[in-house]
């Protein structure tokens, strides 16, 4: 009675994505070309290619996460309420649901990687696909706990710009820290995803640069927060507030 | 007694949506719950569908609370909302297949059900079809097919006809009325609809929060007792007040026209324009009807 709901609601998100491909595209086309873009400018592609490669999977993430916006408007969400499946069944559906597509098209853009001159051991490759994975459900309950909280599609898109791009920007996946600024320094080290960024750089092989927290260290922060963000959309729902459903 | 609500009081910051309101429905009855849009059933529908805890009072649902045991409730109870619960994306067979997962269904048992349902509502040569591309009546169809998957003691509709034309909406009735029977599943409906009210077995008029009369369509006509005449006049007031002087009776002004009851409206009737020649547009008698229960008890009117 808690993994049957989950499963159906995680192949839902499954199903809904594969009638329509297009948003593939979008997801992964824009960082894609972000990364050739700066990349080739700076004339480093295997620099940014961890950082464009987290962009993918935080869009995606986070855009998927889109769809309870549309479940509430659609009405969608009132059957999985009325059902007596326990409410983290549902968080934990909806979230598996939308981390596996995040967590395909961040697969879909590693396939991009032979391009960098990166060469990872296959013990490192998976275990970046893995950490990859706890990367997009992190960013998915975060998505949940906005979107839950959110009406409207244009309030989710400013938010992403305006919170989560910045984020990203000081996470290393653009600059080092040890050429930043002092302030900015401290920023990167308060920034949870700069360990995501940095752990996944040492996986993929891209060059080590001063300053960078170490990959245990990095690991533990990241899947901290994903569980961190998982229990917090959880508790979200928990409370019995009805007051946005018709 | 399958529905037990005491007292049920709710209110959003200062203002009160639902005043103690108490009612029983027992077992295989099809109870209606009319009132005006605004009136409270709204918010008594979500209270009884456990999507939101009321604030004073008790409600269960087959033995179990609304407020403490709400998935208990949920296991008894198929709810079909007023606003589209489907996903539009899936087809009809594969929304069917999500809500009976959610319900903790799966395996041959089912796609019976499935199959089942589809059938009873006429849905099986639709089942692959994507739910966006259905008409209103079929969509409606599919959520009563969805609510009845986990055969449910209960039955919660809000507003089932709202949006639905005639035939589909006699189509349904049929429907229900064979539920009720052949399962003895009990329905429990809101409604504005007079058509509607009138074909349920008992009904619980609700305005501004509180109930105001309870009882079956009959029983409540009656209350009325006699006719109701309608007069257009060109001068209200006056007519009024010269109606009062002559019969005895006291019209009521309903959107500038003059609404009577009275024992015998042919008799009053005629009294009327041979008292008043000339004085009189145009005349309208009917036997009561819920309009005019709801007219009495309130001094307001069901729809518009």
């Amino acid at each position: 009675m808690f993994w049957l709901p989950v499963f159906t609601l995680w192949r839902r998100e499954l199903i809904r994505f594969w009638r329509e491909k297009s948003r593939v595209f979008g997801f992964v086309g824009s960082p894609l070309i972000f990364w050739l873009l700066i990349g080739s400018g700076f004339g480093d592609l295997a620099f940014f290619f961890p950082g464009a490669l987290i962009l993918t999977v935080m869009f995606s993430a986070v855009f998927s996460t889109m769809s309870l916006i549309e479940d509430r408007r659609e009405g969608f969400i009132l059957s999985m309420l009325v059902s007596p499946a326990p409410r983290v069944a549902v968080v934990l559906g909806k979230t598996l649901g939308s981390a596996t597509l995040a967590w395909l098209q961040g697969l879909l853009f590693l396939l991009f990687l032979p391009l960098t001159g990166l060469r990872p051991g296959t013990g490192d490759l998976v275990a970046a696909t893995v950490f990859l994975f706890v990367i997009s459900f992190a960013f998915t309950s975060m998505g949940f706990l906005l979107a839950w909280r959110t009406d409207s599609t244009q309030g989710f898109h400013a938010i992403m710009n305006l919170v989560l791009f910045p984020l990203w920007l000081v996470s290393g996946a653009v600059f080092p820290a040890h050429t930043a600024h002092c302030w900015i320094h401290w920023l990167m080290a308060v920034n949870p995803l700069t360990y995501a960024v940095s752990a996944l750089r040492i996986l993929l092989g891209a060059s080590r640069s001063e300053g960078m927290p170490d990959l245990g260290f990095s690991i533990v922060i990241t899947a901290a927060m994903a569980a961190l963000l998982l229990a917090a959309a959880a508790s979200s729902v928990r409370e019995r507030n009805a007051r946005s459903f018709a | 007694m399958i529905v037990v609500v005491e007292r049920l009081s709710h209110s959003y910051g200062p203002r009160n949506a639902l005043k103690e309101i108490s009612f029983e429905v027992s077992k295989g009855e099809i109870f209606g719950i009319l009132g005006p849009n605004g009136g409270g059933k709204s918010t008594l529908f979500r209270i009884l569908s456990t999507l939101m805890p009321p604030r004073a009072g008790k409600a269960s649902i087959a033995g179990f609370s609304v407020l403490e045991q709400p998935r208990e409730v949920r296991r008894h109870i198929g709810v079909v909302f007023q606003t589209q619960s489907l996903d539009r994306r899936l087809t009809v067979h594969e929304n069917l297949d999500s809500q009976g997962r959610l319900f903790g269904l799966s395996g041959n048992v089912l796609q019976i059900r499935i199959q089942d349902a589809m059938e009873r509502l006429g849905l099986a040569d639709r089942q692959n079809d994507i739910v966006a591309t259905l008409s209103g009546g079929l969509k409606r169809r599919v959520e009563i097919a969805k609510a009845l998957l986990h055969e449910p003691d209960v039955l919660l509709m809000d507003e089932p006809s709202t949006g639905l034309d005639p035939a589909v909406r006699r189509e349904l009735w049929r429907y229900l009325d064979d539920l009720r029977r052949t399962r003895q599943v009990t329905i429990l409906l809101t409604t504005h609809i007079l058509e509607e009210a009138d074909l349920c077995d008992r009904l619980l008029l609700l305005h501004e929060g509180r109930v105001v009369a309870e009882g079956t369509p009959q029983q409540l006509k009656s209350r009325v007792g006699g006719d109701i005449v309608i007069l257009d006049v060109p001068d209200p007031e006056e007519m009024h007040q010269r109606l009062k002087e002559t019969f005895a009776v006291l019209p009521q002004s309903v959107n500038g026209r003059l609404r009577i009851e009275v024992p015998d409206g042919a008799f009053f009737l005629n009294q009327v324009l041979s008292s008043f020649p000339n004085k009189v547009e145009s005349i309208e008698m009917h036997r009561p009807t819920l309009e005019d229960v709801f007219l009495n008890e309130t001094g307001v009117k069901l729809e518009g």
